[in-house]
């Protein structure tokens, strides 16, 4: 199963889960695996159809411009990160 | 310059250091910037801007401007589109609300900072156009203005934004306010950490507001056709998100709008947002002419986004082994006038340089009267890392640990998971202590009074996202390369070496060029540290095409299988078979006898980027009575992954250095009370001149990335990271005084030196 | 209104005759009058050293010349350093030692450096940085451009 990070601010939402392993074959799965089990998660971290402005998805390790459409594996591990541009 | 190279590959062109191909136009002066461009009757545009820092507009009244001889056409907010509450798509940049942009570019209700665009004016010369701009009248409404990020957060504070309400990850306020969004990394338990340290320390950092200097003030050059076509010329980081921008904000087709990226003459991040593009394109439609807005340098320093200054208080534990087992930190930094500071990255980079077990970072991102800021080379990095260079620094001296020997025991490896909780890839840091350890420059001794060496670390992640680029093989056998990277400093050079490397040819058989939107697939800005690793790759890619094509058609003449076809050093041949040989160019001119066109087109979104360390030396010696800090000797090593072309990774280097000893030493914005900025000139915003700075040292480690096909690493931001620590620490040695807010300007420096005595 | 001024010199080796107004500077007139755009404005308060040009074999910050001064004068900008048999030394020298990396400040960096060896064929490093604390840099730290003008310095005496 993936593996989720959950962003501190978001950990009271989670009971203080801070890595739960979740199904899905995609970042947006995830995410509504994520809302069943802590009801509350997702509308922080989507807006409408794509992930919330601000925000960066990393699959293994990679920002993955595909965000809520990117595919994972069952050994995914998922970041909600800032958006890092530079200069 | 030195360099310890990687071992494993032998190239034929990467590594050199062949004469850029843009060079003979940049030496002679026919190269065309912006400013240069010139149309037939093309008009001068200026821009009326508010003397004011915050206040509310009541009217604007252009009639006696409009009636002008020689005007012929006056523009303000009015005549844009209402931008509402939609989101403009900025693409690496993400989503942005549209009215932050629009309202930035010209104001409609508010002015948020000194030299905040009201109106502009189209005119037949310069001086006819400064004429209109004071028959313009505004009607402003003065409020007090926020100049401080931590005035803007506390007590009651006037509000810049009367629907800012501060953001937590989708969780709003309830009150408005002038801090936009809140974020926190937390990784292991830093009340733990704490716990275990045997030494603690806090303190508090400060960095002014710096602006990225560049010799070159923004130029746009629109010419709006009758029929609906709209071309711009203009200096940018990225002409695609130019074309985003100004698509965007003035509610065109895509389809409609052209951007032409002239040669560019510095950028450091801050010519990737739009300011007076939308605004020539206005002009431009209302005259019916061409119409070219040149931004003044005083314009450049008092509206265009400078980066963030900065608080940042900072805690460490230390054993006294000198593990760092616990670090603390809160950021708050500068958004300028509409939120958007990238607090984030100073967050996410930190601490990247060692293994913490327990680290907890909050991050503010606050508005304040001065322009939205915009991206600095490795932006929100030298504000967070300098205070954790500075505070390290305090640990070696009480532990009595050489500060590198310090590094080396909390250096962080592959797989060490960062403070956001993502694991490093194959990094080399530790490559850089070591090096730097054993350079010349740190193994000599530092003599006289009032001298002192300081070092420090830093970390930049640098960015791949999508980069595109077409070659054709022409009938001589030369490659045309067309690319989508503006070329801030010699790129395209790097990127045709790459394409040279694959075909076996030589870099001055490639002819690459930086095309416009029309010409080339989408492609991110020239910024992030990204054009070598990206779009050396996209020509990577093509050059691996046009190498299969032209195995193939030599296998057709052959009449051999493909695989049987060895390519090697631009040449094809067939094993054990001397008359079936033949070289690059005698294939391409064959091919093009019979009318055979060979090519490719690539656009890729590379994975795999290695993010960039460095370690800086710097010897200084202070004047103990005017507080002058002068840079002896200076030293930078750093992890180019793979130096493509190794004059303009030592390039990258100094220039980075320079910035940020200008940075350490004397930039910052000067406001009075009122917050109208009182040094926007190159004479009193100090930036170091030849006779600043001694020759900059640069040791290139190469530690290869294994994501890219060649081990690049970007280079170009990293640099401006260590040096302000690096300072600040040689600046401690030198005269015992730790300076924790920059500029460390004489004043500042003598002043603190007296109230040490 | 004042009538516009009839100016005549000699750019680069050529006679050239332009009207200026008299508010108008020199950098401003090459620039829009000449079409020689090779010079850059940087700033227009002689902090940048981007407009230099030489004029009366004087290195000048052509922003702070005005157009009607230069009445009768030699001036030589970037776009007359070149020889019909190819770069002058001191371009070769720049293109040799990486010295640029957005090129914006290096007409200007060239046409100083000419200056300085015209009257000083054999300077030092701390000669040269000091006659160059004019000519503000942001990309390359100067480290190479001063490589670059040794270098130059050396090419010119070998050339004799």
């Amino acid at each position: 199963m993936a593996v989720v990070h959950i962003p501190a601010l978001l950990l009271h939402l989670t009971r203080g889960d801070q890595e739960p392993a979740v199904t899905g074959t995609t970042v947006e799965e995830l995410i509504d695996q994520l809302e069943i089990r802590y009801p509350g998660v997702k509308q922080r971290l989507v807006d409408g159809d794509r992930l919330r402005a601000g925000l960066s998805v990393f699959v293994d390790g990679s920002i993955r411009r595909e965000g809520l459409k990117c595919e994972v594996s069952a050994q995914s591990d998922v970041h909600f990160i800032p958006a890092i541009a530079g200069g | 310059m030195g360099s310890i190279r990687a071992p494993e590959k032998e190239y034929k062109v990467i590594g050199t250091r062949p004469v850029r191909h843009d060079g003979e136009d940049k030496v002679t002066g026919r190269a065309v910037y912006g400013a240069d461009v010139q149309l037939p009757g093309m008009l001068y545009g200026k821009v009326l801007r508010s003397p004011y820092a915050h206040a509310r507009i009541k009217s604007v009244n252009t009639r006696k401007a409009e009636a002008l001889e020689g005007v012929k056409a006056v523009v303000t907010a009015a005549d844009l589109p209402d931008p509402g509450d939609r989101s403009a798509n900025m693409g690496e940049l993400g989503e942005v609300p549209l009215k932050y942009m629009s309202r930035n570019v010209l104001a409609a209700d508010k002015v948020l900072y000194h030299g905040h665009a009201v109106a502009a004016v189209a005119a037949t010369s310069p001086q006819i156009a400064d004429q209109a701009l004071k028959l313009i009248k505004v009607d402003y409404e003065v409020l007090p203005p926020v100049m401080d990020v931590l005035q803007a957060m506390r007590g009651r504070p006037a509000l810049l934004h009367e629907d800012l309400f501060m953001d937590e990850l989708g969780k709003k306020a309830s009150q408005p306010g002038n801090i936009a969004s809140h974020n926190q990394f937390r990784k292991g338990d830093v009340a733990k950490g704490f716990a275990a340290a045997d030494y603690t320390l806090e303190r508090e950092y400060r960095c002014a507001t710096v602006h990225q200097g560049y010799i070159e003030p923004q130029a746009a050059t629109a010419m709006w056709n009758a029929d609906g076509q709209l071309t711009l010329w203009c200096t940018t980081q990225g002409a695609f998100t130019m074309r985003g921008a100004v698509h965007q904000i003035l509610g065109i087709p895509l389809s409609r709008l052209k951007v032409i990226p002239t040669e560019i003459g510095g950028g450091f991040g801050g010519k990737i947002p739009t300011y007076g593009e939308a605004v020539a394109a206005l002009l431009s439609r209302k005259s019916r002419r061409p119409v070219k807005v040149v931004m003044s340098r005083a314009e450049v320093f008092m509206a265009t986004g400078p980066t963030s200054g900065s608080y940042v208080k900072l805690k460490m534990g230390v054993t006294k082994e000198g593990r760092i087992v616990a670090a603390e930190a809160t950021l708050v930094y500068e958004a300028g006038a509409y939120p958007g500071s990238i607090v984030g990255a100073g967050g996410v980079c930190m601490f990247a340089p060692y293994n913490i077990e327990n680290t907890t970072i909050d991050m503010y991102d606050v508005v304040v009267n001065k322009p939205k800021t915009a991206a600095y080379r490795a932006p929100g990095a030298p504000n967070s890392e300098f205070a954790t260079e500075s505070l390290i620094d305090e640990f070696c001296e009480m532990l009595h640990v050489d500060p590198l020997e310090f590094r080396l025991k909390n250096a962080a490896r592959e797989g060490d998971l960062q403070s956001h909780g993502v694991p490093h890839p194959k990094i080399g840091f530790i490559e850089t202590v070591q090096a730097a350890r054993n350079s010349e420059h740190y193994r000599s001794k530092l003599t006289g009074s009032y001298r002192g060496r300081g070092v420090a670390s830093g970390y930049w992640g640098n960015v791949g996202l999508t980069s595109s680029a077409s070659a054709r093989v022409n009938g001589d056998g030369t490659v045309t390369l067309r690319e989508g990277s503006v070329d801030i400093g010699g790129t395209r050079t790097s990127i045709a070496m790459q394409l040279a490397e694959v075909l076996g040819i030589s870099a001055y058989d490639v002819i690459p060029s930086v095309a416009d939107t029309d010409s080339i697939g989408y492609t991110e800005v020239t910024g992030g540290s990204r054009v070598t690793f990206a779009t050396g790759w996209a020509a990577y890619e093509a050059a691996e095409s046009i190498k299969r094509q032209m195995t193939q058609h030599a296998a057709e003449m052959w009449k051999v299988s493909p695989d049987a076809v060895l390519y090697e050093d631009g040449r094809m041949r067939v094993a054990d078979d001397d008359s079936k040989q033949i070289t690059f160019k005698d294939l391409a001119r064959s091919l093009y006898d019979k009318g055979v066109d060979v090519g490719a087109r690539v656009t890729v979104t590379p994975q795999g980027v290695g993010g960039a360390f460095a370690t800086h030396i710097a010897d200084v010696e202070v004047d103990p009575e005017t507080g002058k800090v002068t840079v002896l000797r200076y030293t930078a090593v750093q992890d180019a992954g793979r130096a493509i072309h190794p004059s303009y990774v030592e390039g990258q280097m100094q220039g980075g250095v320079a910035q940020g000893i200008g940075w350490a030493l004397n930039e910052e914005y000067v406001y009075n009370d009122a917050g109208q900025m009182l040094n926007a000139s190159f004479l009193d915003y100090r930036m170091p001149t030849s006779l600043d700075l001694p020759m900059i040292e640069t040791i290139i480690v190469e530690v290869p990335n294994p994501g890219h096909p060649f081990g690049v690493r970007g280079v170009g931001e990293v640099p401006i990271v260590p040096p302000q620590a690096a300072l600040a620490n040689a600046i401690y040695r030198a005269v015992g005084v730790r300076l924790r807010d920059l500029p460390m300007s004489p004043p500042r420096v003598a002043s603190a030196l007296e109230a040490k005595s | 209104m004042p009538g516009k001024i009839r100016v005549s010199t000699i750019v680069n080796g050529e006679d050239k005759e332009f009207l200026c107004e008299p508010y108008q500077t020199l950098l401003e007139v090459l620039r829009d009058e000449l079409k020689l755009t090779g010079t850059k404005e940087g700033c227009s308060n002689g902090n940048c050293g981007a407009c230099s040009v030489i004029l009366n074999g004087l290195l000048v910050n052509s922003c702070l010349v005005l157009a009607a001064e230069a009445e009768g004068g030699r001036i030589e900008t970037i776009e007359g350093l070149r020889a019909p048999e190819g770069l002058h030394p001191i371009q070769q020298a720049f293109l040799e030692n990486a010295a640029l990396q957005c090129g914006i400040c290096t007409p200007g960096f060239i046409m100083a450096a000419k200056g300085l060896l015209d009257k000083n064929p054999s300077p030092t490093e701390a000669e040269i940085r000091h006659w160059c604390a004019g000519n503000l840099c942001r990309c390359t730290g100067y480290d190479k451009i001063v490589r670059a003008i040794l270098d130059a310095e050396h090419r010119m005496t070998v050339q004799g």
